[in-house]
């Protein structure tokens, strides 16, 4: 048996090692840091690189003596134990010369993080809020605002569809900021701990409820930087990606200029009133944004956590209260309001929708209050009395 | 060395028979062996439960998109595995090995308190059982992850976190007083002649480790008191809505979670050192900075708790002091593995399983303590924080160091616990099989993190997919591989395998290899003699 090992051993680690190549060969795995866009992200990439090395020259002495010594004081060759067991001079040489190496890697650390600080003259501010499962961001000095969920269709996510390139790193509503300026974020949380985290930016921080923590960065490339949650935040962590596009100062004030002339020149029409049909098809695509990744597509959420929609009483109650839980959501619950992040004209639909998918509008079942159309115009009234109540 | 006057004045210990008679003796036992035989027994199971969880969580990464379970499962899976592994099997699994070894090593009789002994193990199978109870509740188990930061545990934690709660102070309870045992005992029950500078490493370690549980587990169990507080009595401690704040639960909890972490390894240390020296035929080298380092190590884990919140925007000042503080610990940890070196330089080495582990130890302990110096770099920690890079860490410094510790302090004591040799041949395939399967799962794991894989995620984006195939494999491989260790220590029991004489290895020192194997019930009836 004995014997038998060393060729054994050897054996599987031929088996491991050429398979590894063929593997790594067709797919383009990345293995190390990525270098990025900012003076940020090269710091800390030269830190990481710098670390390692020290690490690997330790680790070669160190192995190389051990390696060494197992080879040649085998006793089975007949090695002889000597009989030394202290040594003070050489104990304290080898506590005093890896403390010398940790100096020499906290300086240049100490001066990376100091720079890091330094987040004062700022060109652009944007602040950054962490919902249960979606980011809001926040232009403060542009006045513009929204939210970026996920766009991965759910069918790709149960495996009913191929998985595009970006499969989970890719969202409805990107995050949009100029090159060569410096820019500020103001992290955030509206519930629980998440953690905005961009790699080729350099930034990871922390979104806690009730704190506003600050980075920045001055990107030096145009292009498409994506991202993820990376703090444990609930069921649906993993599928709160963050896309950052990176465009010209020139794009990025055109892309402002678009944002915000779209909201005054055409103040939308709540008067207007919508077919059933319409509603529904609108309300169905909106649904399957913003509810389903709780509720499900099939209305049956994820119980008792997330109740199911399907047959629910509220849903299936009086649309005062239906409207009532989607513009308020449940304080202390993951239903948040979506007066902030909705029109009235997409609640109007979402509502409708509810009310009509998944036999929700079957009213001898039900009752008579199933069913029904909304309009924009209920929503609005709705909307409007609840923030009077909000001020008494 | 030492030689025991060991007159054997055993009482005749009639073990009862019967259903009732079995079970009164292991629930009503107040010996060390035998606490320390449930302790162990336990800490196997637990390893199987937790090793069966982890096997979930690497199914359903093994290609992404939905495959086996629910997110909301796979997020109770990385919560319950983290857990029973550091309180159900690496924390009892020490404790099982400091009530056989430490009366043994000092010439005692048996533990300073023995009911106290008694009733600190009877806790545990309740504290596990309420733990475990949570997956047969309406709504989900607990699933905000082993550290269960608020609010995500609090005001959005799932009913069943009430009996987590419970579970853990029942957990505390035992630890604490587990630890005041150890502490009573060592200081207490040494032999004559035995002046602490001549006590074994194994001991020294427990000694330190017994009071740096004295000094985290009232922390951790205020953490989850206040938990309870803010979820059932109306405060708000870690609520910002009502004034209070998430950071502080953080700060409670690490306090308590980074002592944790050199809970779970010191003992480790101290197994390590006596295999090592018994291997190589060869006392320790540098017996007084072994201790003093595992000293110093255990004030500098008092000092170092937020290099786990680097990115929970603390103040610069306050990231460097911790910065600095955590580099520190390379200091002593280095010198330890320098002495490690030391002692089988110049050795006369054989390599029975105990020293395998304890050589595969050595070179993947310091790997894990190499990725840890990398963390401990602020800006650095920024990109890792959080990812599989952290991930690929811990299990590093966890599983080749504590769980190898502890394999190879079975293997090494087995036989003078039972009389009986294990198989080595089967413990040879035990060792090779889990030593590449480790590194075939977590090595992958680095690079995952690097390349921005988030940790705690159930499903990933494309690019992710080969190294999570491979760490996958592995873990079916290491969890497999298992087996092997509970069919060889099972066969030992039962009495297969040769016997063994009072000193079962031939470079063996100490006071346990003077008793014979097994060693009596109550160790040392008088005391030995220490010479040197
Ligand atoms: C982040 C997860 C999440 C999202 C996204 C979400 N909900 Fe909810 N929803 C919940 C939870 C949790 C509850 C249960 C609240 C409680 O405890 O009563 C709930 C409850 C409801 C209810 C009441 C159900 C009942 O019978 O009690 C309605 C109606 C509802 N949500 C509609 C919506 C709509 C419409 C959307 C999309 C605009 C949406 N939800 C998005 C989590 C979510
Ligand atoms: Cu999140």
């Amino acid at each position: 048996m004995k014997n038998n090992f060393p060729v054994f051993i050897s054996r599987i680690c031929l088996l491991l090692g050429s398979w590894f190549c063929i593997s790594s060969a067709y797919a383009e795995s990345r293995i190390n840091m990525p270098q990025g866009v900012t003076p940020m992200s090269h710091d800390i990439y030269a830190l990481h690189m710098m670390i390692f090395w020290i690490c690997v020259s330790i680790g070669v002495l160190v192995f190389s003596v051990l390696i060494y010594s197992l080879i040649k004081f085998r006793k089975s060759k007949g090695a002889v134990p000597a009989d030394f067991h202290e040594h003070t001079v050489v104990e304290i040489t080898w506590a005093v010369i890896p403390f010398l190496i940790l100096v020499a890697m906290a300086i240049p650390a100490t001066k990376v993080l100091m720079r890091m600080d330094n987040t004062d003259d700022a060109d652009v501010t944007i602040k950054i809020v962490g919902y249960q499962w979606k980011w809001k961001y926040e232009y403060l000095d542009q006045g513009i605002s929204y939210f970026s969920n996920l766009s991965t269709p759910v069918s790709q996510l149960n495996n009913q569809a191929p998985k595009n390139e970006w499969y989970l790193l890719e969202v409805d509503r990107p995050l949009v900021v100029p090159i060569h300026q410096k820019i500020r974020f103001l992290v955030t949380a509206n519930d629980v701990i998440h953690s905005w985290w961009v790699p080729a930016l350099g930034i990871k921080r922390d979104a806690i409820p009730g704190y506003i923590h600050e980075s920045w960065a001055r990107i030096e490339k145009t292009g498409t930087y994506r991202g993820q949650c990376a703090e444990l935040c609930g069921v649906n962590h993993g599928f709160m990606p963050i896309v950052v596009e990176a465009v010209t100062p020139e794009a990025f004030a055109a892309w402002v200029q678009q944002q915000t002339a779209g909201k005054t020149s055409l103040p939308p029409d709540i008067k207007k009133e919508k077919s059933q049909a319409e509603l529904l098809k609108q309300g169905e695509t909106l649904y399957t944004t913003h509810c389903a990744i709780c509720h499900k597509p099939e209305g049956t959420g994820m119980p008792p956590a997330f109740p199911a929609l399907k047959g629910s009483v509220i849903a299936t109650g009086p649309v005062k209260n239906h409207i009532a839980m989607v513009l308020n959501g449940k304080p202390g619950t993951a239903m948040q309001a979506f007066k902030e992040q909705l029109s009235d004209e997409d609640i109007a639909a979402i509502v409708t929708y509810e009310r009509h998918a998944w036999g929700n509008d079957d009213t001898p079942r039900y009752g008579k209050e199933a069913g029904g159309t909304v309009q924009a115009a209920q929503v609005a009234s709705q909307r409007a009395e609840s923030t009077h109540e909000k001020l008494n | 060395m030492s030689t025991a006057v060991n007159d054997v004045h055993e009482h005749e210990h009639e073990h009862p028979e019967g259903f009732w008679g079995v079970l009164g003796r292991w629930l009503f036992t107040t010996n060390h062996k035998d606490i320390g035989t449930l302790y162990l027994w336990l800490s196997f199971i637990m390893f199987f439960v937790g090793g069966a969880m982890a096997l979930v969580i690497r199914a359903e990464l093994f290609q992404p998109g939905a495959r086996i379970v629910s997110p909301e499962f796979f997020n109770q899976m990385t919560t319950l595995h983290g857990l029973i592994m550091v309180f159900g099997v690496v924390m009892p699994a020490m404790v099982g090995l400091a009530n056989w070894q430490i009366p043994m090593m000092i010439g005692a009789p048996d533990m300073a308190l023995p009911r106290l002994n008694n009733w600190s193990f009877w806790i545990l199978p309740f504290a596990f059982s309420l733990l475990m109870s949570t997956f047969f509740m309406s709504g989900p188990a607990p699933d905000f992850g082993w550290t269960f930061y608020a609010p995500l545990s609090t005001t959005y934690g799932p009913k069943s976190t009430d009996f987590m709660i419970f579970s853990i102070h029942l957990m505390g309870l035992s630890s604490i007083m587990g630890a005041i045992n150890v502490i009573a005992t060592i200081f207490n029950m040494r032999a004559p002649g035995m002046t602490l500078m001549k006590m074994p490493i194994f001991v020294w370690s427990w000694l330190v480790t017994a009071f740096l549980l004295l000094g985290v587990m009232p922390v951790l169990a205020g953490a989850v008191t206040m938990m309870l507080a803010d979820r059932h009595f109306g405060t708000s401690f870690f609520n910002a809505a009502g004034g209070g704040d998430p950071i502080l639960f953080q700060h409670v909890f690490w306090f308590f979670g980074h002592p944790e972490v050199y809970i779970l390894i010191m003992p480790a240390f101290g197994v390590i050192s006596e295999v090592v020296s018994t291997f190589s035929r060869k006392k320790i080298f540098g017996y007084r900075f072994m201790i003093y380092a595992i000293v110093a190590i255990a004030l500098l884990s008092f000092i170092v708790w937020a290099h786990h919140m680097f990115t929970a925007g603390i103040p610069l000042v306050t990231e460097l002091f911790f910065m600095y503080a955590t580099m520190l610990v390379a200091v002593p940890t280095g010198v330890k593995v320098f002495n490690w070196v030391a002692t089988i330089f110049k050795g006369s080495i054989s390599f029975e399983a105990p020293m395998l582990f304890a050589i595969a130890f050595l070179f993947l302990f310091t790997m894990g303590g190499f990725s840890g110096l990398m963390l401990s770099i602020v800006p650095a920690d920024y990109q890792y924080q959080d990812t599989y890079f952290v991930v690929a860490h811990f299990h590093y410094v966890l599983i080749p160091g504590s769980i190898f510790a502890i394999m190879a302090a079975i293997y090494y004591w087995l036989p003078k616990w039972t009389g009986h040799m294990y198989n080595e041949t089967m413990a040879k395939w035990h060792f090779w099989l889990t030593v590449i399967s480790i590194n075939i799962t977590f090595f992958p794991m680095h690079f995952l993190g690097l390349a921005g894989m988030p940790r705690r995620i159930p499903d990933y984006a494309l690019q992710f997919t080969d190294f999570n195939r491979i760490a996958t494999i592995g873990a079916f491989i290491f969890g497999f591989s298992q087996l092997l260790f509970l069919i060889n220590v099972v066969r030992t029991v039962r009495g297969h395998g040769p016997r063994v004489g009072a000193k079962v290895w031939e470079g063996a020192h100490g006071l346990e290899w003077t008793l014979p194997s097994p060693p009596p019930y109550h160790s040392f009836t008088v005391p030995p003699e220490i010479k040197n």
